[in-house]
């Protein structure tokens, strides 16, 4: 082997490659370009998992633009009032305290619960599913089960339980929207944590088809509305909905009126991840 | 008017992204407005026209000499590379919207295969090194005027009515099929 040409190729490369990084350096020097030094600081205290929840790209981009006051610290829903308060400081400004928003399963339409009307063999996604009829579960309104929405969130959060049903862990959800937007049929609701009384059912159709669909379905019998208070809850479409702007946070529920088992209280802290671990 | 042949080939002739298929990334990645891609374009073509001349001096004053020709991937790619980082931090310096629109397809002419192709084609096809900056001013005109048409096309496609299945990606590989054969219109009128 000839050992010039190893000492030529050595020297050759690497005479240029440190002509070429000095002339870089140069130049950078030179065309630097000054950021603002907010824009890092607030970066550190941004979740930085780049959820996409604000509607940027990411969290650096969400700084730049929160140091241009083009966007609000609120406009982050995975900050915690920590973070929140954190970069408040920073940009030197108020931040007003805001309650901590929960994603929320608005169906009970598992496994058990509700019919097939066929197999599905398609891709296993609920969007792909939805476009073959409408997925295979009877309920054209219910979770189609195959957890577009565990897969879009970033913090580990869901997991889809034995009956086909998403499962959201209270204590580790941010709020941040991503399984909201992920599905479908709009089965994934984002609630302040105050809220604890849900209709968890979205199935639009009459008493008779709605209870030949599902166990859990909204038959649309309208006894909860007769049992509380004017206007704290109303008749939709077949479908019972809660004014949570009225109703707020009673504590006198009309759960035991449901034949169905569709209006129910969801504890605060049902689900929490060590329930999964244990 | 050798020189001026030269050119006309590499502009138009023997179009980079139209005839030989090189750099269609961008072609296809910053199409999407005129402004965009003519800034696209002459970011291309500066460093085609820089990286022809400094692989040329490379390439005849080093290698050659020193019989180490083998070596001359590595040194195009750092020669292009280098140029690319300058470009990066010229036009953030100079226009933040500019490098904002531009995004990863910027840090990709690293990559664009239409400037180390370009290199290479100099060094097999032995050109002076007149011809070769020419070669490179051309290369880089060439996928500049590939790279508008198709901007313009494509703003205009948004304001026509396409069929639904087509939209999207599957009307620009239609457009670029199309912009192809045209330019193979102009095959053999000028060899290399």
């Amino acid at each position: 082997m000839d050992i010039n040409a190893l000492i030529v190729s050595m020297v050759s490369m690497g005479g240029m490659g440190f002509l070429f990084s000095l002339g870089l350096s140069l130049a950078g020097k030179k065309l630097q370009v000054e950021e603002d030094p907010r824009v890092a600081l607030i970066r550190e205290e941004l979740p930085g998992a780049n959820c996409g929840g604000c509607g940027y790209p990411g969290c650096g981009n969400f700084a730049e633009n929160l140091t241009l006051g083009k966007s609000e610290i609120s406009g982050c829903p995975v900050c915690n009032q920590e973070a929140a308060d954190a970069i408040a400081a920073i940009l030197g400004v108020e931040v007003e305290s805001r309650e901590r928003q929960v994603a929320r399963v608005m169906c009970q339409g598992g496994l058990d619960e509700t019919a097939k009307k066929g197999t599905y063999a398609g891709i296993q996604s609920c969007i792909a599913a939805t476009l073959v009829h409408g997925g295979d579960k009877l309920c054209d309104y219910g979770c189609i089960g195959f957890g577009d929405c565990v897969q879009a969130c970033t913090f580990d959060a869901m997991y889809m339980s034995a009956n086909g049903l998403p499962v959201v862990l209270e204590d580790r959800c941010t709020g941040c929207g991503n399984c909201a937007s992920a599905c479908p049929r709009g089965i994934m609701e984002l609630h302040p944590v105050s809220h604890t009384l849900f209709v968890l059912c979205k199935n639009e159709d009459g008493p008779k088809e709605a209870r030949q669909t599902c166990l859990k379905a909204c038959i649309g019998c309208g006894i909860c509305v007769r049992a509380v208070n004017e206007g704290e809850m109303i008749m939709e479409n077949n479908l019972a909905k809660i004014n949570y702007d009225v109703y707020g946070h009673q504590t006198v529920l009309p759960t035991d009126k449901c034949s169905t088992n569709c209006l129910v209280v969801v504890p605060a802290a049902e689900q929490s991840s060590e329930k999964i671990a244990a | 008017m050798k020189l001026m042949l030269l050119f006309l080939s590499a502009a138009i002739v023997n179009n980079f992204v139209l005839s030989y298929f090189l750099g269609i990334c961008p072609f296809v990645g910053v199409s999407k407005r005129v402004s965009s891609a003519l800034s696209m374009g002459l970011a291309v073509t500066f460093v085609m026209t820089i990286s022809a001349t400094v692989t040329w001096l490379i390439y005849n004053l080093i290698l050659v000499p020193y019989n180490v020709e083998i070596l001359e991937y590595v040194a195009f790619i750092l020669v292009i590379a280098s140029l690319v980082q300058l470009v990066e931090m010229f036009i953030r310096k100079v226009s933040k919207p500019l490098y904002d629109t531009m995004g990863i397809y910027l840090p990709l002419i690293t990559t664009n295969c239409a400037i180390l192709g370009l290199a290479l084609f100099a060094v097999l096809r032995e050109y002076s090194f007149i011809e070769s900056l020419v070669f490179g001013i051309g290369a880089g005109v060439g996928f500049t005027l590939a790279l508008v048409i198709m901007a313009g096309i494509r703003e205009e496609l948004e304001l026509s009515p396409v069929p639904k299945h087509f939209q999207g990606a599957g009307i620009t590989m239609i457009v670029a099929g199309s912009l192809a054969l045209a330019f193979m219109g102009f095959a053999g009128l000028i060899a290399n």
